[in-house]
């Protein structure tokens, strides 16, 4: 693992946030306050502009400035989640390790960090039901070989997360205040971090 | 989208600095990281009062920030929490040896972003949070009751309480009680346009209203027709009222707050039709509010926030303020 990867990771994921963005904007304004879309935005933009500073610099520096340029520029619950999560998986990082499992014990510390400090677990109609499966599943995988596998495994967990958001009654967020109003929605916050997922992991499929 | 704007993403930089000189005698505006604070600190050693949240409030929070209210507010993007970075700064220049207390509403972004800003500091702290939205169920299920326009009777009192240099857990107790005695709701006619997206949050059709509405331009409770004034008094204060459980006589502090679109003429109507109503139940209407203090940009529409009064709550509710957008007895 390094900058180049990490780099590239974010601008895929950029990319694929960005053709979304008309899609992910009406989830949270059906469900929400609209602002998830601007903040996703304005943060991959504030990390890109890092790219120069950081490009050469340990993977574990490089995650722990991303999670704090995305603390102090992205405000709202998905600025303080994703900053955790970054930060979190800073914490983990092992030179020792191959990078799937590196990226399988980061990923999974990064998660357990979100859910203490969203108080959220899978089911609350969150961006968790995406993450906490895919962060259990990349545990499961870390010692395969075949990353193409892997990849579409992760990606087919990411979007049966994503997608089991649409049925549930929401308990945390904005979307709680609606009760049973936001059932039939998929919620903004999942349907980004899948799309996330799967800008990372388009990247080892079919190549 | 009709607006007072040069460029979208210069607006709340605009705003604080303009806001931060057209009150030049009573606050200063520090930027990155973005706060507005107290420009004359008390002598004394005091608790510092911090609240914030995300702009297309105002005037809550900086509205308040003065003598007798907070020390510091920390304003976000439009509706997203402020981030952990701004409430350190604003610790670090207000607080006055007593400790810092911070207000914040019961949202999930709010109340992350306010923890990982107490986590940074070094000072003794403790927090508020205040969810007087009748119109969610509570339950230990959910994120529970928002936090809405009840939030800067908190802020006042609680304020008030501080300046006579009373302890951090006192100030903490005391706000905690003054949340429990106070409850809100809220109908809106119109949406709101949040500028970054530059279109309706959502639409209302003519004849239309979202009731139990947040402030946020988010959807309510539910969708119905538009009702006569008098019956959505009856309907919000006995939803209130069914929360606050007044005793025959009780005296209240009523409050009639506008959501930014509506006419000061409508809110004085309404409270005329909140005070008859609170009259014939026997609840004695002593203290008063009625303006745009907790806003949602310019959506139409307003609520009622009811607090029960106490001898305590009375007396820090009348104590002198002088903040730019409540002032009196100074």
């Amino acid at each position: 693992m390094n900058g180049d990867q990490i780099f590239n990771s974010i601008n895929n994921i950029q990319i694929i946030i960005k053709n979304h963005k008309e899609e992910i904007e009406k989830l949270d304004q059906e469900i929400g306050d609209g602002d998830h879309i601007f903040n996703i935005l304005r943060g991959l933009d504030e990390i890109l502009n890092l790219k120069e500073e950081l490009l050469d610099k340990p993977v574990n520096h490089i995650f722990k400035q991303l999670g704090m340029k995305i603390m102090t520029t992205v405000g709202g619950s998905s600025g303080a989640l994703f900053a955790t999560l970054l930060i979190g998986m800073s914490k983990k990082y092992s030179s020792d390790l191959s990078d799937l499992n590196n990226l399988s014990e980061m990923f999974f510390e990064g998660v357990q960090s979100m859910k203490k400090r969203g108080k959220a677990d899978v089911g609350e109609k969150t961006m968790l039901d995406v993450l906490i499966p895919v962060s259990n599943n990349l545990i499961e995988l870390q010692n395969e070989t075949d990353f193409e596998k892997v990849a579409n495994n992760i990606n087919n967990v990411a979007k049966d997360g994503m997608l089991s958001t649409k049925d549930i009654i929401a308990t945390k967020g904005r979307a709680s205040f609606l009760g049973e109003r936001a059932k039939g929605h998929i919620d903004p916050g999942a349907r980004s971090s899948q799309l996330a997922i799967e800008a990372i992991c388009n990247q080892f499929i079919n190549k | 989208m009709k607006k007072f704007v040069n460029e979208v993403e210069n607006i709340l930089t605009e705003s604080l600095t303009g806001f931060g000189k057209a009150h030049s005698d009573i606050i200063d505006v520090r930027l990155s990281p973005d706060f507005v604070f107290r420009k004359n600190k008390s002598q004394n050693d005091k608790v510092a009062l911090i609240s914030g949240g995300g702009s297309g409030h105002e005037p809550l929070h900086g509205g308040f920030v003065g003598y007798g209210m907070l020390d510091a507010a920390c304003p976000g993007q439009v509706f997203s929490a402020p981030t952990p970075d701004q409430m350190e700064a604003a610790a670090n220049e207000v607080h006055k040896n007593k400790g810092i207390l911070f207000i914040v509403k019961n949202y999930s972004g709010d109340i992350m972003n306010f923890e990982m800003g107490a986590d940074m500091i070094e000072h003794e702290n403790q927090t508020i949070i205040v969810n007087d939205d009748v119109a969610v169920e509570d339950s230990t299920f959910t994120t529970g009751r928002r936090g809405v326009a009840g939030t800067m009777i908190v802020e006042k009192t609680v304020g008030s309480l501080a300046e006579t240099g009373a302890l951090l857990e006192d100030c903490k107790i005391f706000g905690d009680h003054v949340n429990k005695m106070t409850a809100s709701m809220g109908v809106a006619f119109t949406s709101c346009t949040v500028p970054a997206a530059g279109k309706p949050t959502f639409e209302l059709s003519n004849d239309e209203m979202e009731f139990g509405v947040g402030i946020h331009g988010e959807p309510g409770r539910r969708r119905e027709k538009i009702k006569s004034a008098n019956q959505l008094t009856d309907e919000i204060l006995e939803t209130i009222l069914e929360d606050l459980k007044p005793d025959n006589n009780q005296e209240v502090l009523l409050h009639v707050n506008g959501f930014g679109g509506t006419p000061l003429m409508e809110l004085y109507l309404l409270f005329e039709c909140g005070q008859k109503l609170l009259e014939k139940k026997n609840i004695k209407v002593s203290r008063s509010l009625v303006g745009n203090y907790t806003t949602s940009l310019e959506m139409a529409g307003g609520s009622f926030t009811v607090t029960k009064l106490d001898a305590d709550i009375a007396k820090h509710w009348d104590s002198a303020v002088h903040t730019p957008a409540l002032r009196w007895k100074m």
